[in-house]
C-alpha cells in the first residue's frame, strides 16, 4: 500500500504528483529530492532505493533519467513497491511509446488517467497495459524521436538494416500514420555478460544474466509457441549432454505456460499488450568472452610510465561491437597523459579525464576478429612510491554487440498461432550482448 | 512558485503555466465555456482543464476555479469528466462547501448506463474526503456493492474502505464490512476479492484496538477456511494479489505437517515467477511454515538460494537491492549454507556502494576454511579500489574474517601488506585491525610488531588509528625498541593533538611503557601526566589526575591497575541483540529487512500500532483448532536457532529415504505429494503434540549441543519463586476467550510513582517498560490522562498464562489492576512481580 506516488525530472520538477491516501505530507517531493541530492554531496554515493525520513518511506527508481517515487507510512514490502513503480514506468511507456520527460508533460493527463486506474487508495489494481486499454481513454501525444531511447534495444535502432526503426518507440494504442496497425511481434534476447579477468588473463568469474523479452503489436491476441534449445539444461539436475547450454536457474513470466517445457523446451503463452519479459535467466556455465584484454603498464622513468592496452575482438568477423568504451584509473599523481593509436585508427578517441584521473578509450566499431591497440604516456607530479600496477586499474570496459549471444541460447522457432492463411504478422528475433561488468584486473 | 519564465519559452506545451495571473484567465473562458453548446465545446474544454490539471500538478493553487470546473462537468465526454473527477478529488477536501455542489452530478453519475461511468463517479464521490458529505456515500457504495458489473464492484470495495477512513461509524453502521466478508468469500472477480481482503485487514486491524468482535473477525481471516479458500484460486489471482494472499498465508499456523508440505507444494511454482516480489512473498510463506521442522527448514534455505541469485541479477538495480537486502538477511542467518556461493557476492565495480555494503558484509560471513583464501584475495583487490569508503570496508571486511577464523596465517601477512601500502585510509584501517587481532591473538605480536614498528606515527592522522598504534606502542613496548622515544615525540606535540581519545591512549601507553622500561620512559611520563593535568578536556585531566595518585600511592599497585596480565579477547559483542535479529526476521518482506532495523524503530505508532500486533501475533499465534492453551511459539523458536546453529543436526535426523522426495519435487511438478510427505512429517517434532513434551525435547537437544538459548531466565541469578518466559506469546482471541472464562484472582489498587507518571506521555512508553520485565501488552489505549492496558505474562517453564487489566489515570498517580490466572495459587506471587515491575518504570 502506498500513499503517494509521483515522478520527479532531473532537476526535481514534479512532472506528475498523485496522492492516494493524504497520510504524507504535501512537500514529500521536495523532502525527498534534496535527500537524494545531498546523499552524493555528501559523497556517501546514490541514496538507496529506499529510505526514511521523519516517518515517512520513500522508494525510488530511476528510468530514463526520472525519477518515480513512492511513499508510504507503513512497513511494507520493498520489492512490491518498487516493482509496482518499474512496472508503472512500463506501462506509462507502452502508451507514450517513448518515456522522458518531453513525452510525459505532452502526455500527463493520460498519465492521471492510467494512475488512477492502476492504483486506488493506494492498493494495486492493475498493471496489465492489456486491462487498462478498456478503461484509459486519453489518446496518446507521440513525440517525435530526435534521440535515442533509453533502454537495451535501443541498439537495434541504428544497428541492424532489418530492424525497423519504428517499432519499439511505438506505443501499444496509438495507430500508425495511414490508421492501421502493424500487426508484429519483437522476441528480444538480451544478455548481460560479467567476467573478471585476473592479472595473468584468467577469467576469475563469469556470469550472464539473460532476458527474453517480447513486445507484442498483434491483433486478436493469438497463442505463441517459443522454442528453445532442445539440449538446454537448468540447473545440475537434468543434464543433457556435453555442450548443452547449462541455466543456472530461470524464471517466467505469468503468462507462460510450461506444459511441454520439459519435453522439448516450448513456451507457450498469449502474449499480453506491451512489453514484457517472458523469462529471466542466469548462467554461470564457463563461456567463450567476446573480448580479451591486454595490459601493460611499467615506469619508463622517474616521473615516467607507460600504459599499453590491447583489445582483441574474438567474435565472427560478420559481427561488430558498438559504443565500446575502456577505461582505467590512473596513479593519482598523474598529471599529463599522450595518447598513441595505431596509425589510420577511425572512429576512436581518447581522454584523459582529470578529476577523477581516468584514462577513457572509445571506439565507436569493433569488427569481430580485428585487435586494437592503444599507448598512454604518462607523466607524474611526484615521484611514486609503492608498487604501480597497486596504483592504477582495473581496466573496465562496456559495449554492445547486436546479433550476438554468449550462451549459445537461441530461440529456434516462433510459431504464431493462425487465424488465416493470409494473416502473417511480422516476426523478429533479436539477439544482443551487452557489457554489465567487464573488467580486467592488473 | 511559478517556473521560471524561461521554462515556458523552451517547451510550449499546454502543461507550462505561464504565472498567476492565468488562473484567473483560465475562469474567465471556463465560465465562457460552462453553457456553450456549439460544436468543437468539448475541445476547447479538454484544453483549458488540461492546463488546469498542469498548473495543480506543478503545485499552484488552482483551488479558486472549483465553480467553473464543477459547471463546465455536464458532459458526456469521458475525458473530461475523468480530468474533472480529477480536479474535485484533490481540491474537495480543503473546500468542503464547494465539494457539496460536486455531489449532484457524482450521483447521478453513479447511475449512469455506462458502467464505466459509475464506477469512475463512485470512486470520486468516495474520493472526496469531506466528513460532513459521508451521509450521501453510503447509498451509492451500497449499490456499488451490488452492481452487476465487475470493475464497478472493485471501485465499491476500495470506497468502503475510503469511508472508513472518513468516518469509521458511518462504514460499520451500514455494515459494510458484513458485506465485504461476503464479498471476498463469493465473488468471481479476484480483484474484488481481493480488494475486499485489503480492505477488511485494514478495517478489522483498527477497530480491533476497540472492539474484541472486529479482533475476533480479523482472526477469522487467518483461519484454515478463508486460508485454503484463497490458496486454492491463488493463481487466478493477480501477481500483486498473490503477495496480499501470500501474506496472509504467512500469518496461518496449519494443523500439521502434511498440511504444511501441501502448501508448500502448491506454492512451489511461485518460486519461478519473474515477479521478485512474489517470489519474496512465497519465501517469506515457506521460511515461517518450517520453522518448527528445522532439516525442512533448512532445505528451504537451499531451495530458494537460486531463485533468490536470479532475482537479484534480473530486473533494475533498485529491485535487486530489494531481494540482495533479503539474501543478506537469510545469509546472516545460515551462512554456512551460502558458503559455496560467495562468488555471487564478489562486487562488480559499477555497483551502487549501497550494494557493495550488503556483499561484503555477506562475504565476510560466509568466509570459511575452504573459501577463505580466494574471499580474502578477492577483498585485498578492492583495497586498492577508487571507491575510498568501500576500500575501507573490504580492510575491515578482511579484519573481520581474521577474527572469526582459526588458521589467520595467511590473513595476517595480508593485513600486513596492507601497512606497506602507502595510502593513508588503508595504514589507518590496516592499523585498527592489526590491533583487534593482537587483543584475540597475541601469539601473532612478534610478526605484526615488526611491521608496525616502521610505521612512522607522522603518517597517521586518523584518531582511530593513531589509537591503536599508541595502545599497540603501550601493550608491545617490551619488543619495540623505540616506543619510548615515538611515545616522548607525540607527547611534545601533545597541544597539536586535537583528539581526546588519543590523548587518552598516549596517557595510558605511556603509564604502561614506564612499568615495562622506567628510565627511558620516566621523563616522557612526567611530561605526559603534566600535560593531561592542564588539559581542558574533562576526561583526560581526570585519568592524567588518576594516575598521578596511583603512583605517588604505590608503583606496584599502579601498575596492577593500569597493566594487568590480560587475557585474549575470544570473542568481539555483536553489535545487535539475537532478539533484535529474529525481530527483523519475523518481518520478512518488509523495509525491516532493508533497514535492518524491527519496524517499531523506524515506523510511528499510529502506523504500526495495530500492525505490529497482528504480525507479531498472527505469525506465532496458535491455531485456532487446537484449542488448547499451549504456547508453541518458543518452541518455535528455539527450534530456528537450533537449525542455525548447528549443522550437524540435519543429518541426524534426515533420513534420505523418504525425507528428500517429499519437498523436493522436481521444480515443474506442481503435484501434492501429501502422502509421501508423511514420514517427513513424523520425524519432525509433532506440533500437535501433548504440551509438557516440547518443552521437554527442547532440553534435550539443548543439552546436546550445549547450547545456551534462554536469553532471560539464564542471566538471572538463582531462580525466584516466579519466573516468567521473556518471549511470552498470546493471541488476542486466546487472551479475550480466558478473560472471558476466568474468575479475577486479584484486584489491587496501586499509586505510581511521580517519575512513572511523568513517563507516561504516551502507552507506548509503559509497554516496552514492561516488555523488558516479561510482562507483555496485547492491547493499549487511551489518552492522558486515562490509560488502559492489557497483559500477559507466562510462567517460565509451563504454559500458565496471567491477564492482567490494568487501567492508569495519571492525574491521580492511581492504577487499578485486576488479575487473572490459569494458577490461581501463584496469582499472588505474580502481582509481587508486576508491581514491582510497574514501581520500576520512570526510574532511570
Amino acid at each position: 500500500m502506498i500513499s503517494q506516488f509521483f515522478v520527479l525530472s532531473q532537476r526535481g520538477d514534479n512532472i506528475v504528483f498523485r496522492d492516494y491516501r493524504g497520510e504524507v505530507q504535501k512537500g514529500s517531493a521536495e523532502t525527498f529530492f534534496r535527500r537524494v541530492k545531498f546523499w552524493k554531496e555528501d559523497a556517501d554515493g546514490d541514496a538507496p532505493p529506499v529510505f526514511n525520513v521523519d516517518g515517512v518511506n520513500y522508494f525510488h527508481v530511476k528510468v530514463a533519467g526520472l525519477l518515480f517515487v513512492a511513499t508510504t507510512r507503513v512497513n511494507v514490502s520493498p520489492s512490491v513497491v518498487l516493482e509496482l513503480l518499474q512496472r508503472t514506468a512500463r506501462v506509462i511507456k507502452d502508451y507514450l511509446g517513448v518515456l522522458n520527460e518531453d513525452s510525459f508533460r505532452k502526455n500527463f493527463v493520460l498519465v492521471y488517467e492510467l494512475l488512477d486506474e492502476m492504483i486506488d487508495f493506494g492498493y494495486v489494481q492493475t498493471t496489465s497495459t492489456e486491462v487498462l486499454k478498456s478503461y484509459v481513454f486519453n489518446e496518446p501525444i507521440v513525440i517525435e524521436t530526435a534521440h535515442m531511447p533509453v533502454g537495451p534495444a535501443s541498439i537495434f535502432m541504428h544497428g541492424g538494416k532489418r530492424m525497423p526503426g519504428t517499432a519499439i518507440t511505438k506505443s501499444v494504442v496509438a495507430n500508425e500514420p495511414g490508421g492501421k496497425k502493424r500487426d508484429e511481434i519483437f522476441v528480444d534476447v538480451i544478455e548481460k555478460i560479467s567476467v573478471t579477468f585476473n592479472s595473468s588473463g584468467y577469467i576469475l568469474t563469469s556470469e550472464i544474466d539473460g532476458t527474453i523479452q517480447m513486445k507484442s503489436y498483434l491483433t486478436g491476441n493469438p497463442e505463441i509457441r517459443l522454442a528453445l534449445n532442445e539440449d538446454l539444461s537448468i540447473g545440475t539436475s537434468d543434464y543433457r549432454g556435453s555442450g548443452a547450454v547449462i541455466l543456472d536457474d530461470c524464471n517466467f513470466h505469468e503468462s507462460v505456460h510450461l506444459d511441454s517445457f520439459d519435453v522439448d523446451r516450448t513456451l507457450s503463452l498469449v502474449p499480453p499488450d506491451g512489453e514484457f519479459p517472458v523469462m529471466n535467466y542466469r548462467i554461470t556455465q564457463a563461456f567463450k568472452p567476446p573480448f580479451r584484454i591486454n595490459t601493460l603498464i611499467e615506469e619508463t622513468g622517474p616521473l615516467k610510465a607507460e600504459v599499453t592496452i590491447k583489445v582483441r575482438a574474438e567474435f565472427n568477423s560478420s559481427i561488430n561491437a558498438n559504443t565500446v568504451l575502456v577505461q582505467m584509473p590512473l596513479p593519482t599523481f598523474t598529471a599529463r597523459v599522450n595518447f598513441e593509436l595505431e596509425p589510420g585508427a577511425v572512429g576512436h578517441n581518447t581522454d584523459f579525464k582529470e578529476a577523477n584521473k581516468r584514462l577513457e578509450w572509445g571506439i565507436k566499431k569493433v569488427v569481430g576478429g580485428s585487435e586494437h591497440t592503444l599507448r598512454a604516456k604518462l607523466t607524474f607530479s611526484q615521484e611514486l612510491h609503492g608498487n604501480i600496477m597497486k596504483e592504477a586499474g582495473p581496466l573496465s570496459m562496456t559495449f554492445t554487440i547486436p546479433m550476438y549471444n554468449s550462451s549459445r541460447l537461441q530461440v529456434k522457432y516462433l510459431q504464431i498461432a493462425k487465424k488465416s492463411k493470409s494473416h502473417n504478422p511480422y516476426r523478429w528475433v533479436r539477439y544482443v550482448t551487452q557489457a554489465n561488468s567487464y573488467v580486467a584486473r592488473l | 512558485m511559478a517556473p521560471p519564465p524561461s521554462q515556458s519559452q523552451r517547451s510550449p506545451s499546454p502543461s507550462q503555466p505561464s504565472g498567476k495571473s492565468e488562473v484567473s484567465d483560465l475562469k474567465l473562458q471556463l465560465r465562457q465555456l460552462a453553457g456553450s453548446r456549439a460544436p468543437g465545446t468539448d475541445d476547447s474544454k479538454r484544453d483549458l482543464f488540461k492546463k488546469v490539471i498542469s498548473n495543480m500538478t506543478i503545485g499552484i493553487d488552482v483551488s479558486a476555479l472549483f465553480g467553473e470546473m464543477v459547471m463546465c462537468s455536464a458532459t458526456s465526454d469521458i475525458v473530461l469528466k475523468k480530468m474533472c473527477y480529477l480536479y474535485v478529488g484533490n481540491y474537495a477536501k480543503v473546500n468542503p462547501d464547494l465539494a457539496l455542489l460536486t455531489i449532484n452530478f457524482l450521483q447521478r453519475d453513479c447511475k449512469d448506463q455506462d458502467p464505466m461511468i459509475r464506477g469512475l463517479a463512485l470512486r470520486s464521490l468516495c474520493s472526496l474526503r469531506v466528513a460532513n458529505l459521508v451521509e450521501y456515500l453510503v447509498g451509492p457504495l451500497g449499490s456499488g456493492l451490488k452492481d452487476n458489473n465487475s470493475y464497478v464492484r472493485t471501485v465499491a470495495v476500495v470506497g468502503v474502505l475510503k469511508l472508513y477512513h472518513i468516518s469509521a461509524t458511518t462504514c460499520m453502521d451500514a455494515d459494510f464490512p458484513e458485506t465485504l466478508k461476503h464479498l471476498m468469500l463469493n465473488d468471481q472477480d479476484t480483484q474484488v476479492v481481493a480488494n475486499c481482503l485489503s480492505g477488511l485487514q485494514e478495517i478489522w486491524t483498527l477497530e480491533s484496538t476497540t472492539s474484541e468482535e472486529a479482533a475476533r473477525e480479523r482472526e477469522t481471516l487467518h483461519s484454515k477456511p478463508v486460508v485454503y479458500y484463497f490458496l486454492n484460486r491463488i493463481k487466478e489471482f493477480s501477481e500483486w494479489a498473490q503477495c496480499l494472499v501470500m501474506e496472509l498465508v504467512a500469518k496461518y499456523i496449519p494443523s500439521d505437517n502434511s498440511e504444511i508440505f501441501d502448501i508448500m507444494n502448491l506454492l512451489e511454482d511461485r518460486l519461478q515467477h519473474a515477479n521478485g516480489a512474489v517470489v519474496l512473498a512465497t519465501i517469506k510463506v515457506f521460511l515461517h511454515l518450517t520453522l518448527s521442522m528445522a532439516d525442512v527448514h533448512q532445505q528451504v534455505y537451499e531451495r530458494i538460494k537460486a531463485p533468490l541469485l536470479t532475482q537479484v541479477s534480473s530486473g533494475s538495480p533498485e529491485q535487486s537491492y530489494a531481494i540482495l537486502s533479503h539474501l543478506h538477511l537469510l545469509v546472516m542467518r545460515a551462512p554456512y549454507i551460502f558458503s559455496s556461493d560467495y562468488k555471487h557476492f564478489y562486487c562488480q565495480y559499477n555497483e551502487p556502494s549501497y550494494v557493495k555494503k550488503l556483499k561484503l558484509e555477506m562475504l565476510t560471513a560466509v568466509a570459511n576454511e575452504s573459501n577463505t583464501y580466494e574471499i580474502v584475495t578477492e577483498l585485498c583487490e578492492y583495497a586498492a579500489n577508487v571507491d575510498i569508503p568501500i576500500a575501507r570496508e573490504s580492510i575491515r571486511a578482511v579484519g573481520k574474517i581474521a577474527l572469526q577464523q582459526y588458521d589467520v596465517n595467511a590473513i595476517v601477512d595480508r593485513l600486513l601488506q596492507f601497512l606497506e601500502m602507502e595510502k593513508d585510509y588503508v595504514t589507518s584501517e590496516a592499523l585498527v585491525l592489526v590491533k583487534d587481532l593482537l587483543r584475540k591473538y597475541p601469539q601473532w605480536s612478534q610478526d605484526c610488531i615488526a611491521v608496525v614498528g616502521n610505521i612512522s606515527s607522522n603518517n597517521v592522522q586518523e584518531p582511530k588509528a593513531k589509537a591503536a598504534l599508541i595502545w599497540m606502542l603501550g601493550e608491545y613496548s617490551q619488543e619495540m625498541h623505540d616506543a619510548p622515544y615515538v611515545l616522548e615525540s607525540l607527547i611534545e606535540n601533545w597541544d597539536e593533538e586535537h583528539s581526546a581519545e588519543v590523548r587518552l591512549h598516549l596517557l595510558t601507553a605511556v603509564m604502561k611503557c614506564f612499568f615495562k622500561r622506567p628510565p627511558e620512559t620516566q621523563k616522557a611520563l612526567g611530561a605526559a601526566l603534566a600535560a593531561g593535568l592542564a588539559d581542558f578536556h574533562q576526561d583526560v585531566h581526570d585519568r592524567a589526575l588518576f594516575y598521578y595518585r596511583l603512583l605517588q600511592y604505590n608503583v606496584s599497585v599502579a601498575e596492577s591497575v593500569v597493566n594487568p596480565p590480560k587475557q585474549a579477547v575470544s570473542v568481539f559483542a555483536d553489535t545487535q541483540s539475537s532478539e533484535v535479529k529474529d525481530r527483523i526476521f519475523d518481518e520478512f518482506n518488509s523495509l525491516s529487512v532493508v533497514y535492518q532495523k524491527p519496524s517499531y524503530m523506524f515506523t510511528d505508532k499510529e502506523h504500526r500500532g495495530t500492525f505490529e500486533f497482528s504480525d507479531e501475533l498472527g505469525n506465532l499465534s496458535i491455531n485456532a483448532e487446537s484449542g488448547d492453551s499451549v504456547v508453541p511459539a518458543q518452541r518455535v523458536e528455539e527450534n530456528d536457532k537450533d537449525l542455525l546453529l548447528s549443522t550437524t543436526e540435519k543429518d541426524d535426523v534426515r533420513d534420505p529415504g523418504s525425507n528428500g522426495s517429499a519437498y523436493n519435487a522436481p521444480s515443474y511438478n506442481g503435484s501434492a505429494p501429501s502422502a509421501t510427505s508423511q514420514p517427513l512429517a513424523d520425524l519432525a517434532f509433532s506440533s500437535t503434540s501433548a504440551t509438557g513434551q516440547a518443552p521437554a525435547s527442547i532440553m534435550a537437544i539443548d543439552d546436546l549441543f550445549g547450547l545456551d538459548f534462554s536469553v532471560g531466565t539464564a542471566t538471572t541469578p538463582p531462580p525466584p519463586p516466579l519466573t516468567l518466559n521473556p518471549k511470552a506469546v498470546l493471541d488476542p482471541g486466546t487472551f479475550q476467550q480466558k478473560w472471558r472464562q476466568l474468575p479475577i484472582s486479584l484486584s489491587e489498587e496501586y499509586s505510581l510513582s511521580p517519575l512513572g507518571i511523568a513517563s507516561l506521555t504516551t502507552p507506548h512508553a509503559l509497554l516496552r517498560h514492561m516488555q523488558s520485565h516479561s510482562i507483555q501488552c496485547i492491547a493499549s489505549g487511551g489518552q492522558a490522562p486515562n490509560f488502559k492496558f492489557f497483559f500477559f505474562a507466562q510462567k517460565a517453564e509451563e504454559a500458565s498464562i496471567y491477564l492482567v487489566e490494568c487501567i492508569i489515570n495519571t492525574s491521580s498517580a492511581k492504577s487499578q489492576i485486576k488479575i487473572k490466572a490459569d494458577d490461581q495459587s501463584s496469582s499472588q506471587a505474580f502481582w509481587t512481580l508486576f508491581q514491582s515491575a510497574l514501581s520500576k518504570f520512570g526510574l532511570p
